[in-house]
């Protein structure tokens, strides 16, 4: 530690030019957190796709509508160990910009089916005796703080209510995530209520959930259960859930790799610029450094102090860059248009401790050659050199 | 110091020593079989024209540089045969250095300049304090301790530099061109002080210069020309 105060003093050296390298490794370090909660939020789900779980929807496109009646022949189906069915509500609360997921759902089924969704068992009581009952997950509740017992109009452009006016829901429970990434902000209410007062399709649903007994059967299954529908009128395409979130995901495009990319692409140029100062630091105290030797620096110790200016600046931006991204992606995460359109956007821990990884590696390979050079310099040369 | 001493009594011994530097296809033999034997506590002027070796000879002695052929001994030990690392550790024990433009980092205080090469040891943070302390006292310079050295005159940075030339209490001085770079009354002092140092505390010197009026200070002055070592001023 003793030699710190050294590599500090280096680093005052030229202030200005060493705060624009820190500014630009920080900016690199911003994008780099915002782009990973970008990441996740664009294909995030994929991350919480279940191996044992199948979605099975209208072959076509999930806009068709499947029949009520599937639930009993899908259930019946070897390897079909549970079946919940799933509608597209499309609710909007209050104003059109307020929209989040909305789903009528048999609540038994739905909650055996999804255990990432944690609910006290006594609103589930409740929920199974209140045929207006809504479960609403906990950031939707919190984003319009909404509490259990209160009664909340729904109006979807999808669905109009038999009575003309808005739907209305009583919640009887809040569902926290029982794992990070779980998205919770959507909303749940019962599909019975929903199938007896919609004013057209009723016994129809958008999809299945189905649960097999074995992952490693789940593709056999899938096959089986579109080949029971099969030269029907209404055939259906089954998959995995991981399967049908990475096809949504990749109708964006490959998420994954363009961010990498465009991180990479970040990190080089600032590789070059960082490489770039140590490198002038280093051409322009020649004679310092020969100065150090003289008095006894052993040429590892004079590399460790070169290295060590590298490592603090990369270190310095990338921990302050990093939590002005968590800082700003946090911020961002609170707003409505975020929560609506991206319920999972926050930077995940693994992309944090990733980050951190960078930091130390842009330091080290911006500093190393720098400080090979400053090992190498031969001592009589050095001290005789100007500058 | 006696102990340091080789077995006739000299701390240097430099013998049979070449050195050539190589500049493209071209050898330049700067230093030619010269001898040179240093008794402890002795107060060297190494004098000669410029371009005459006097600093490579004074890098050989320091080990910032190695011999062609020959050898150099400082108290009894092969210098010339060290590892970079042990060559290291020997000058940061046994050597302290004074140049001609002070070599004072920059970005540290006068008393973090000093402490340099103690940050080498394994002295606690009180001890190298108490160290520094006592160097720059010796210098005549604790009230500008705090000082960067662009504030501090030529004559205040060189007593900077030979604060932490003694700051370790090494075996030599080896000072190059030390008043080269001041006016006369500062660079009287800087003599006077190096001469209080032989004198009252022992310490052996060799100083390069240009000086006569400098090397008058010292105890003995040998000149260097062509390669060579002589004890008359060549023609």
């Amino acid at each position: 530690m003793k030699f710190f105060y050294l590599v500090w003093c280096n680093l005052k050296r030229k202030k200005l030019r060493t705060t624009l390298t820190l500014l630009s490794v920080v900016v690199a370090f911003v994008l780099f957190g915002m782009l990973s909660a970008l990441k996740l939020a664009l294909g995030g789900t994929i991350n919480l796709a279940a191996a044992d779980r199948l979605m099975v929807r209208h072959r076509v496109s999930f806009v068709q509508l499947l029949p009520y009646s599937y639930q009993q022949r899908i259930a019946q189906i070897p390897g079909v160990t549970l079946v919940s069915l799933n509608v597209w509500f499309g609710g909007v609360y209050q104003d059109p910009k307020n929209q989040f997921g909305s789903f009528p759902v048999e609540p038994e089924a739905f909650l055996a089916m999804n255990p990432e969704l944690s609910l006290p068992e006594d609103q589930k009581q409740a929920w199974l005796r209140t045929r207006t009952g809504a479960v609403v997950g906990r950031t939707l509740a919190n984003r319009f703080n909404w509490k259990v017992g209160d009664r909340v109009p729904l109006n979807s452009p999808i669905w109009p209510n038999k009575s003309g006016g808005a739907w209305e829901f009583d919640i009887v429970g809040i569902a926290d995530a029982g794992k990070k990434a779980t998205d919770t902000g959507n909303i749940f209410f019962r599909y019975d209520y929903f199938d007896e007062a919609r004013t057209y399709g009723a016994g129809q649903v958008g999809w299945y959930q189905v649960r097999v007994d074995n992952p490693s059967n789940a593709v056999e299954i899938a096959k089986a259960i579109d080949v029971e529908f099969a030269n029907s009128a209404t055939e259906t395409k089954a998959e995995t859930e991981g399967a049908m979130f990475q096809g949504f995901a990749q109708q964006i495009g490959d998420i994954g790799t363009i961010v990498s990319l465009i991180v990479a692409a970040v990190f080089f140029t600032i590789l070059l610029v960082a490489g770039n100062t140590m490198a002038q630091s280093v051409r322009e105290r020649t004679q310092e450094l020969g100065v150090l030797k003289a008095v006894g620096f052993s040429n590892e110790l004079v590399l460790g102090v070169v290295l060590g200016e590298s490592l603090v600046i990369a270190m310095l931006g990338g921990l302050t860059g990093l939590f002005l991204g968590w800082f700003m992606v946090t911020g961002m995460g609170q707003a409505s248009f975020i929560q609506t359109y991206f319920p999972l956007f926050y930077i995940p821990k693994g992309d944090l401790v990733l980050g951190v990884v960078f930091a130390l590696g842009l330091g080290f390979v911006a500093g190393i050659l720098p400080a090979l050079q400053a090992m190498r310099l031969r001592l009589a040369e050095a001290l005789r050199r100007e500058g | 110091m006696s102990d340091n001493t080789n077995s006739n009594g000299a701390l240097v011994r430099v013998d049979g020593v070449e050195k050539v530097f190589h500049r493209g296809s071209e050898d330049i033999h700067v230093l030619s079989n010269l001898n040179l034997h240093v008794p402890s506590g002795e107060f060297l002027a190494l004098m000669g024209p410029s371009g005459s070796g006097k600093s490579t000879l004074l890098n050989l002695i320091g080990g910032l540089d190695r011999p062609t052929k020959g050898t150099v001994s400082i108290g009894g030990e092969r210098v010339d045969q060290l590892s970079d690392r042990a060559l290291a550790a020997w000058r940061a024990r046994h050597v302290g250095l004074v140049f001609q433009f002070y070599n004072l980092l920059p970005v540290l205080t006068a008393e973090r300049n000093v402490e340099l090469p103690l940050l080498l040891t394994h002295l606690s943070k009180a001890q190298r304090r108490k160290h520094v302390e006592t160097a720059l006292a010796v210098v005549g310079l604790s009230h500008r301790a705090k000082h960067f050295p662009r504030t501090l005159s030529g004559g205040e940075q060189q007593r900077v530099g030979i604060a932490r030339a003694i700051v370790t209490d090494p075996t030599i001085l080896l000072c190059d061109e030390p008043t080269g770079d001041l006016d006369r009354k500062s660079g009287d002092e800087i003599l006077s002080l190096l001469q209080s140092l032989n004198r009252e505390q022992g310490k052996t010197i060799i100083m390069v210069t240009h000086d006569p009026h400098a090397s008058a200070r010292a105890s003995r002055t040998v000149y260097l020309d062509k390669g060579q070592l002589s004890t008359t001023k060549p023609e």
